[in-house]
């Protein structure tokens, strides 16, 4: 024992009001700077990719794991009569498949005569891992294992199967973002393939429960827009490249104002069973304001110095 | 600081499991709200301020990762925690109705204010739909993983407090 007996002091505690009141504080600030900057991107991403991204591989991996697992119950005696239907099947594919085998190599010399270029085969594409899903029920979003240090950057395109799932919207060192097209603040400007009239697909949580999604501004004076014309993005968006299969229209009404339609389409991609995504690290060419008064700029001058030209020659004359 | 490290390490897993395995086994697209579920229950064991700083902490992750403006579902969920201190003064561990009672509460009103501030200042005026299809099924799923998950959290919590008695103990004898 230690002769010497510090006297007990008094330890000091916040208030929970004033704690309260500080935190708030924090949060409205953080809040405006996200509307403001971007500052805060950086590091909270980073701190947060080396805690949390390796333990949400792990659960995210058992957590498919599991569902597999509860699928294959659930189905279990269905899948012993499908058995025994598919394996009849299989010897009349089979016999099927050596013919198709054989056009297949056909086709494939065909193509490449006349370069045939498949519809998203020049663009490069990055593959990557869904790890998170939304972990509220509002919005649609995703997480994936591959972040800056991948080659990722915002607003990059991303497509699953055939179809477009969205872009990047927030990028950590070894995860990034996707806002899906179906995700409540998502809008994405769009063209009908076969009568080539520019809308914009809106995401839309009310319509995404009956598996649709809206557009909108859609000029079809000719009535050329039926139900299963395909959906691709457009050129003019600045965001997406274009020529990316969206999905299908599924209905088409006229708008109040009888100039505009209006209406759904069904999407290629199934958001419900996303597990692997492509991401086209190709980006949409982008132009700054002040590039594009530049350019104009130029243009003026070049005006001028038409003008100018002119008015010599007409002196001349 | 053993209690800290566990608090720390509850509030990442919860956090985890409901974007990986709760998306997995998601009933009509809905996941319960784990980190709603734990910000109330440490609020009501342990008072405002640690309510306050686990619902802080679990929002802010929530901001990185699925939010659109960091602080927003910080400054909810943080709310909610400090509210639900306020009625540590009733709460009695053998009770199980309180806590059953806070949580659906405070999950309609994370609901209610995430549609305000996210949807109805967009435009988005049908609250009816929203309500029916957003926010109720996930306050049921919410109950019904509060009934499971809440008895451990109490659990934890007991042990923690029966090791920190005992320590106080040792000190005074």
């Amino acid at each position: 024992m230690s002769p010497i007996i510090k006297p007990e002091r008094e330890k000091f505690t916040l208030p929970g009001k004033y704690l309260l009141f500080i935190l708030t504080i924090i949060c409205c600030i953080l809040m405006v700077l996200t509307f403001t900057t971007d500052i805060f991107n950086k590091p909270l991403n980073y701190a947060v990719g080396y805690v949390i991204v390796p333990y949400q591989k792990g659960i995210s991996a058992i957590g498919s794991y599991l569902s597999d697992k509860k699928d294959s119950l659930v189905n279990v005696y269905d899948l012993i009569n499908e058995n025994q239907e598919l394996r009849n099947r299989i010897a009349e594919l089979e016999d099927e498949n050596t013919k198709l085998i054989q056009d297949k190599y056909e086709l494939n010399s065909l193509k490449e005569l006349y370069e045939l270029d498949m519809e998203y085969e020049s663009y490069e594409k990055v593959g990557a891992r869904v790890i998170y899903k939304d972990a509220g029920n509002w919005f649609s979003t995703f997480i994936i294992d591959k972040g800056y240090k991948d080659g990722i950057a915002p607003d990059m395109n991303v497509i699953c199967g055939n179809g477009l799932v969205g872009r990047i919207s927030v990028v950590g060192p070894n995860w990034s973002r996707i806002t899906s097209i179906i995700s409540d603040n998502s809008n994405v400007s769009a063209t009908i393939l076969k009568s080539q009239d520019n809308i914009i697909v809106m995401g839309n949580l009310e319509m995404i429960k009956d598996g649709a999604i809206p557009f909108s501004q859609l000029k079809d004076e000719d009535n050329k827009v039926n139900v299963g014309d395909k959906i691709v993005t457009s050129s003019i968006s600045d965001k997406y490249l274009p020529g990316i299969l969206i999905g299908y229209v599924s209905s088409v009404t006229d708008d109040p104002n009888n100039l505009t339609k209006s209406g759904t389409l069904l999407p290629a991609v199934d958001f419900e069973h996303i597990d692997n995504v492509l991401i086209i690290t190709q980006q949409k060419q982008f132009v700054s304001d002040e590039e594009l008064e530049e350019g104009l700029n130029k243009l003026n001058y070049s005006d001028e110095a038409i003008n100018e030209a002119e008015n010599e020659e007409q002196k001349d004359d | 600081m053993k209690r800290f490290i566990i608090t720390v390490i509850s509030i990442i897993t919860l956090f985890v499991l409901q974007g990986t395995l709760f998306r997995e086994f998601d009933f009509g697209d809905t996941v319960p709200n784990l980190l709603l579920i734990f910000t109330v229950s440490i609020g009501l064991m342990r008072g405002d301020k640690a309510g306050m700083l686990v619902g802080f902490f679990g929002g802010l992750l929530l901001d990185i990762f699925s939010g659109q403006t960091i602080g927003l579902y910080a400054l909810i969920l943080m709310y909610i925690g400090y509210l639900n201190g306020g009625f540590s003064m009733i709460f009695f561990p053998e009770d199980v109705k309180l806590p059953m009672i806070m949580i659906l509460v405070s999950d309609f009103i994370y609901g209610f204010c995430v549609y305000v501030i996210l949807f109805l200042l967009r435009g988005r005026t049908d609250f009816s739909f929203y309500f029916k299809k957003i926010i109720l099924p996930e306050c049921i799923y919410t109950i019904v993983i509060t009934i499971m998950l809440y008895p451990l959290i109490l659990f934890v919590h007991k042990k923690l407090k029966k090791d920190e008695l005992r320590k106080a103990h040792k000190f005074v004898s």
